[in-house]
């Protein structure tokens, strides 16, 4: 062995099996991790799948017939719950992200907006439940309705679409904005045309994340007042006068509505004494998961479409 | 007493039968909400549900947020926010009937059902065939020191004793310890405790030595996979909890009354009083359904329930001091 050899391979074999054996925890744990999610699945799907069917998506939930009982308000409880959730959180969120990072001057002020934000994202659920009870459900007088929820969910998924968009728009390469400057583009129009688009495959990833939470969140609305069994979808009992102010009418009344979620709604099954409901939970988890892998697999699909658009 | 007795009952006809022809010839519609106990909360979802094959226009929701929370929202400051019923596993408290007097809210108690609290053990467990109501206090009072089958009874093998029941937050947990310890919120806190009765289920068909407690129900849907424990209360005879002996008190000190509690200012909407009425009439079918399987009261228990609600008698009768301990035959029917 000569001196170089000694000097590039100091204590070789034990750094050689630190690594070998990292390698192993590294598959271990993976590994175990994806074994526990398989056994989860396995047994949801085992104890849910004799009663999941097509129509499970459009019946009612059922004290008194269980075996012909569904998930249509939770089901659709929880696609107004998001839906409305997107509408408010995305727009604000992205905003609230591009004015932080584009525009605000880079003060004391600013920063300790932005260690608020963050240390919003760490606050309890719960906390934002009881916030939702006092303004929107009190002060606003919303009453306990999809809208009261959707705001509510709206407030707790915020710092976190504000903190991933903001990390997307800061990784846009600084050139780009340089560029577009000198072509004598305005900040909105560089904004706009250049950085938003390069940071939308970010901004779509975080904003995701947030939406999966907001589907999975139970105890903000229990707090505000979701727990509730109800046999009637959000708009499902107003009439729609025709055209478009008809629309916007019924639009009005059904966020109002009372609403139940998936995750509620499994819940209040796997409660219950008799085995029947808690298949009926596991079909539940079933659909619960099923619109979280499409939600997912659409942010796959709406992420590497972005990217190919980019030069 | 036969005659008034049968004049009350002709009342009754009368008046549940106007109601009903009414109804029929008017399709109600409207919104009534109800929200309370989630022991009570299976009848209550039961009767939204036939009550809307009756009058598909009217929409009853069933909150589940505890006794207490229901309580809450029943008693609440702002009319528009107040639920119209509330559903309950326990009287009304004092406290309660004082912030509804505060708020200037008036109400209507009427009795549904009753629930059994089983005692339950392993359905391997031979030795133990009933415990006396002074037994299971000296096992669950606070800081008892009882870890051992042996310890319970003199003749019970040396097997290590393993408690579970449900938490705190609960109204089981309320009533059992009000109940067997006698002291309100009293209880050893050195057991598995839980607000799921499937998780307590779980714990004692696992454990040889486990002890538990939770609602009739729940040892109903899992009978095969445990053991029953028959109790001793002030009779001196063992009583093993089932429909009669729950409906006719003899499975003493644990079987508990539920009721519901109507807003008396929305029971004059006609949906209100439509699902009241409706639950009342149907009310043997909807608590003894197998996916309810909770016990019905009499039909004198019923009738006055009726009666009450007919001519709008509010308040608690357990509001005196007398009423404690009474059961509901004595405060109701005066029996």
């Amino acid at each position: 062995m000569s001196a170089s050899d000694a000097l590039f391979e100091p204590r070789k074999q034990r750094r050689a099996l630190v690594a070998r054996l990292f390698h192993a925890a590294c598959v271990l744990i993976t590994g175990g991790a994806v074994v526990v999610l398989g056994v989860l699945l396995y047994r949801v799907w085992h104890d849910g799948s004799e009663l999941l069917s097509l129509e499970f998506l459009d019946r009612f939930p059922s004290q008194i017939t269980p075996e012909k009982a569904g998930v249509k308000s939770a089901l659709w409880g929880t696609v107004w719950l998001i839906g409305l959730t997107a509408a408010v959180a995305i727009p604000t969120g992205v905003g609230a992200a591009v004015y932080l990072q584009e525009y605000a001057p880079r003060n004391a002020f600013t920063r300790l907006i932005q260690l608020n934000i963050a240390n919003l994202a760490g606050v309890p659920s719960i906390v934002y439940g009881l916030l939702g009870l006092a303004v929107f459900v009190r002060w606003l007088r919303f009453d306990r309705s999809v809208l009261s929820g959707s705001l509510t969910m709206s407030l707790l998924i915020l710092p976190v679409v504000i903190i991933a968009s903001r990390e997307a728009i800061a990784a846009v390469p600084n050139s780009i904005r340089e560029a577009a400057f000198a072509l004598g583009a305005t900040r909105w129009q560089t904004v706009r045309h250049h950085v938003l688009p390069a940071a939308a495959p970010g901004i779509l990833t975080g904003v995701i994340l947030s939406m999966a939470r907001a589907m999975g969140e139970t105890a903000p609305l229990i707090m505000i007042g979701a727990l509730t069994y109800i046999r009637f979808v959000p708009g499902g009992t107003h009439e729609a006068a025709p055209g478009l102010a008809g629309w916007v009418g019924w639009f009005g009344e059904a966020i109002r509505d009372p609403f139940v979620v998936l995750p509620i709604q499994i819940f209040n099954w796997a409660e219950q004494a008799q085995p029947i409901f808690h298949k009926l939970a596991a079909a539940g988890i079933v659909v619960l998961l099923t619109v979280m892998l499409i939600l997912n697999g659409a942010a796959v699909v709406l992420r590497a479409f972005w990217q190919r658009k980019q030069p | 007493m036969l005659p008034k007795s049968f004049m009350r009952s002709v009342i009754v006809v009368l008046v549940t039968g106007l109601g009903v022809s009414a109804a029929s010839a008017q399709r109600l519609s409207g919104r009534v909400k109800v929200d309370g106990s989630s022991t009570v909360a299976p009848i209550m979802m039961a009767a939204a549900e036939m009550y809307g094959e009756q009058e598909p226009r009217v929409q009853v929701t069933v909150g589940i947020s505890g006794t207490g929370g229901g309580f809450k929202k029943f008693l609440e400051q702002r009319a528009d926010l107040r639920t119209d019923i509330s559903d309950a596993s326990r009287p009304i408290k004092a406290s309660e009937r004082e912030l509804a007097a505060k708020f200037g809210i008036e109400y209507i108690e009427i009795p549904i059902a009753y629930d059994g609290i089983a005692v339950v053990i392993h359905p391997d467990n031979n030795w133990c065939k009933d415990l006396t109501v002074e037994e299971l206090r000296r096992i669950w009072s606070p800081n008892s020191q009882i870890r051992n089958w042996s310890q319970i009874r003199s003749g019970f093998p040396d097997v290590p004793l393993k408690l579970y029941g449900p938490g705190p937050d609960s109204g089981t947990f309320d009533y059992f310890v009000e109940a067997i310890v006698e002291k309100e919120k009293a209880c050893r806190n050195d057991y598995t405790a839980s607000e799921d009765d499937n998780v307590l289920v779980q714990g004692v068909t696992g454990d040889k030595g486990g002890l538990g407690y939770f609602g009739f129900s729940y040892y109903v849907a899992n009978k095969s996979r445990l053991g029953l424990v028959a109790i001793t209360g002030e009779g001196g005879k063992p009583v093993k909890p089932s429909v009669e002996t729950i409906r006719n008190g003899t499975y003493s000190p644990l079987s508990r009354p539920m009721f519901i509690y109507v807003n008396k200012e929305a029971s004059y909407r006609p949906e209100v009083k439509g699902f009241v009425n409706f639950l009342i009439d149907n009310a043997v079918k909807i608590v003894e359904h197998p996916t309810v399987s909770y016990v019905g009261l009499s039909s004198e228990l019923y009738a006055a329930g009726r009666e009450r609600f007919a001519k709008g008698i509010t308040g608690s009768v357990f509001a005196t001091p007398d009423a404690a301990g009474k059961s509901l035959e004595q405060v109701y029917l005066g029996r």
